[in-house]
């Protein structure tokens, strides 16, 4: 059972939603937590545990063997992303920018761009009772998103067993580092805010599920700010809203604290209950 | 000495362009012959990234001693730029080519 | 002409409600862009015409041509992103995966793979309800912001300001430390990092500041909702001090800012609210940073 957090843009509570409805869950079935916000992962900050698994992730790119080459700027000419340049008689690789498809490296007459495993970020796996959280780091300086969510996501469903409950926490947007993220969910809750900025954000992050031909639903944050045109909007299009957080001010202060909501607040904790019902039914049905 | 200046304009009167990666034009200025040359840039435009790497190359062919900038080359332009053992002076953003000259002759320029 | 350009290094920081106060605020004088196109929002509370639009063409994706394809499987070999998908023998390129490399069609010993541009998006150029002009960008499913699309869009403000003589240039500034937020930046003569006081907001500012110091650029710094926690405005206020950012305003945790959005206003706008004057104060203090 996969399930993944998404949302039009940044700043919605997103990461609330999922640290606590992860938390919740975690209490009375095993789930693993997914941080795939790789620029900026925020998860840990919410949740602690004993380290159990750390490892270095790669990418490939090409490295410059001098005595090989023999000047020809082949490489350069092929590289779609302007990663391999030649400056004078030296060929430079812009390892940020390379997208690792290995042009440059084939087509080489001489052999003198091999490819080598590069580190473009770290990924940490933790553990509390039946809750574990895996989180990715990229690099400073690495751009490339997408292959590190796909390594993660790969590492996830080699390690946990089919039956655990698996929660990612995706990128903001709607551009390829969430289409990766969301590809392989069964569904994909979309978290958004009773505001105009919610619904236009809302409407794309709608389209986008709608065009992945996915399954999703929508909990809506902040719950009592704004106006009801997100709530007219999904009764209109027949979308599922999961839960209403509330707005409340003291859950802006324990987040800035980094500290769980929903222990404090019950009203919270009823609307994760919601979801969490929603969820196991849904994986009841899966099996099925 | 021969000086690139980042410009928006092919002669010593346009203006500056601040940008290193996405400048319109490489204007040269040769002190020995008191000339000015320009290199077309404007290309660059349909990089969507990597802009930076592209325009350092194109300033390693055209061989000057000095670069005079605006805000300086971010982090890939400033690797690429190594290499080609160049001094570079920022801070010459809003001004004509001119006035970057001459503020440069002057000391008021911030060498990187 | 100067540039002033608003950046958060994430998203909920209130940044577009307070870009979008300080364009009501600059009125004709500014000309305002939207460089945050992956949550365009800009538009919402600044009501754009959409007066003049044109297509954005951004990167390549790979296409066969059936008729000369001898489904050779060549293409399919050498795509390291499994982008060629092969059915009964019929090779296809899928395109939400193909990352535009341009390999495939290199190799293809009939040449039928050609690689064409993509349409990801608009982009228009608008006059605003103040009466001032805002050029701003639509990214379509799946495309990505890139630094080209905002080096365009800086473009034509810059000659829309240089035209009609505006001398103030106010730019909302791309999200993350990527590609488009370097953009942003480049060129820009003065830049306001919005901020609040939580435990991802300063380090997200951190993280955004050492790309505005590569870049040598004046800075200043709001904090938004300071009053949510005070411990850790104080150690955002301590930073801004050791790293030279001028300190330009707090302003309180408020919810008239949500509610003037309801009602696709700027807060300066808004009925009754006290940060009406501190951003005026605070758009004050820019304009005078700029011009000394
Ligand atoms: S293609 Fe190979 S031989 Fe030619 S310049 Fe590049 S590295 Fe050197
Ligand atoms: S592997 Fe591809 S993207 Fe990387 S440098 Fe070579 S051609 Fe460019
Ligand atoms: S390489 Fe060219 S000819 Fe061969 S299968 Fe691909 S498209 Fe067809
Ligand atoms: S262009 Fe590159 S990614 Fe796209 S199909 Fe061809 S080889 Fe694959």
């Amino acid at each position: 059972m996969k399930i993944a957090i998404a949302s039009g843009k940044g700043g919605t509570g997103k990461t609330t939603l999922a640290t606590n409805l992860s938390s919740y869950l975690a209490e009375f079935h095993p789930l693993v937590l997914v941080d795939l916000d790789v620029e900026e992962p925020n998860s840990g900050l919410f949740i602690h545990g004993e380290l159990i698994h750390s490892e270095d992730t790669f990418k490939k790119i090409p490295i410059w063997d001098k005595n090989k080459c023999t000047l020809c700027g082949l490489c350069q000419e092929v590289c779609n992303f302007h990663s391999v340049i030649k400056l004078g008689n030296q060929i430079m690789v812009f390892p940020e920018l390379c997208h690792g498809c290995y042009a440059c490296s084939e087509l080489c007459p001489d052999e003198a761009l091999p490819m080598i495993s590069e580190k473009m970020g770290e990924l940490k796996y933790y553990e509390t009772g039946s809750f574990s959280f895996v989180e990715s780091k990229l690099d400073i300086g690495q751009e490339q998103a997408v292959p590190l969510i796909a390594q993660t996501i790969a590492y996830v469903e080699k390690t946990f067993p089919d039956d655990i409950v698996k929660l990612y926490d995706s990128p903001p947007g709607t551009s390829c580092p969430v289409i990766e993220a969301t590809k392989t969910a069964d569904l994909i809750i979309l978290v958004t805010e009773p505001t105009p900025f919610g619904l236009h954000d809302l409407k794309l992050a709608v389209a986008t599920m709608r065009e992945l031909k996915k399954r999703f639903a929508v909990v809506v944050n902040r719950y009592g700010i704004g106006n009801d045109d997100v709530l007219t909007y999904c009764n209109g299009e027949d979308i599922h809203i999961l839960a209403k957080l509330p707005n409340n001010r003291k859950i802006a202060e324990l987040y800035s604290r980094g500290s769980l909501v929903y222990k404090e607040i019950p009203e919270v904790e009823r609307e994760l209950e919601k979801i969490a019902i929603y969820i196991l039914n849904m994986k009841v049905r899966v099996k099925k | 000495m021969k000086i690139a200046f980042t410009s928006k304009g092919t002669n010593s009167e346009s203006m500056m362009d601040p940008r290193f990666g996405r400048t319109e034009f490489i204007l040269i200025y040769d002190e020995e012959k008191d000339e000015y040359t320009h290199f077309d840039n404007r290309a660059v435009e349909e990089i969507a990234h990597g802009a930076g790497p592209q325009t350092a190359q194109k300033l390693f062919e055209l061989h000057p001693d000095i670069l005079i900038t605006g805000n300086g080359p971010g982090g890939n332009a400033a690797t690429a730029l190594k290499q080609a053992s160049l001094i570079i002076f920022t801070g010459a953003g809003q001004m004509t080519v001119n006035e970057a000259y001459a503020a440069y002759k002057n000391g008021n320029l911030n060498k990187l | 002409m100067k540039e002033i350009v608003v950046v958060s290094g994430k998203g909920g920081t209130g940044k577009t409600s307070v870009t979008a106060s300080l364009s009501f605020l600059g009125g004709k004088d500014v000309v305002t862009a939207d460089c945050d196109v992956d949550a365009a929002d800009m538009h919402l509370l600044l009501n754009p015409d959409f007066a003049y639009v044109e297509d954005f063409y951004s990167g390549v994706i790979a296409k066969i041509d059936q008729d000369t394809c001898i489904s050779c499987g060549k293409c399919a070999q050498v795509c390291r992103y499994d982008a060629i998908q092969v059915d009964d023998g019929i090779h296809t390129v899928i395109p939400l995966d193909c990352e535009g490399c341009g390999y495939c069609a290199r190799i293809c010993p009939e040449t039928a793979i050609t690689m064409k541009e993509q349409n990801v998006g608009k982009w228009y150029i608008s006059t605003i309800k103040t009466g001032g002009i805002m050029v701003h960008a639509r990214l379509g499913i799946g495309a990505e912001n890139s630094g080209k699309l905002v080096a365009r869009v800086k473009n034509e403000v810059k000659k829309i300001a240089g035209e009609s003589g505006i001398d103030i240039i106010l730019v909302d500034g791309s999200p993350g430390i990527g590609c488009p937020v370097v953009s942003s930046l480049s060129g820009a003569d003065f830049v306001v990092l919005v901020t609040e006081p939580t435990v991802s907001g300063l380090h997200d500012l951190k993280r955004v500041h050492e790309l505005v110091k590569k870049f040598n650029i004046k800075s200043g710094c709001i904090i938004n909702k300071a009053d949510l926690n005070p411990e850790i405005a104080d150690l955002i206020k301590v930073f801004l001090g050791k790293e030279d950012i001028i300190h330009l305003a707090d302003l309180p945790y408020d919810e008239t800012f949500t509610k003037a959005m309801t009602m696709g206003q700027t807060i300066i706008e808004y009925k009754e609210s006290s940060l009406k004057k501190d951003i005026a104060e605070c758009w004050q203090k820019i304009k005078h940073i700029i011009y000394i």
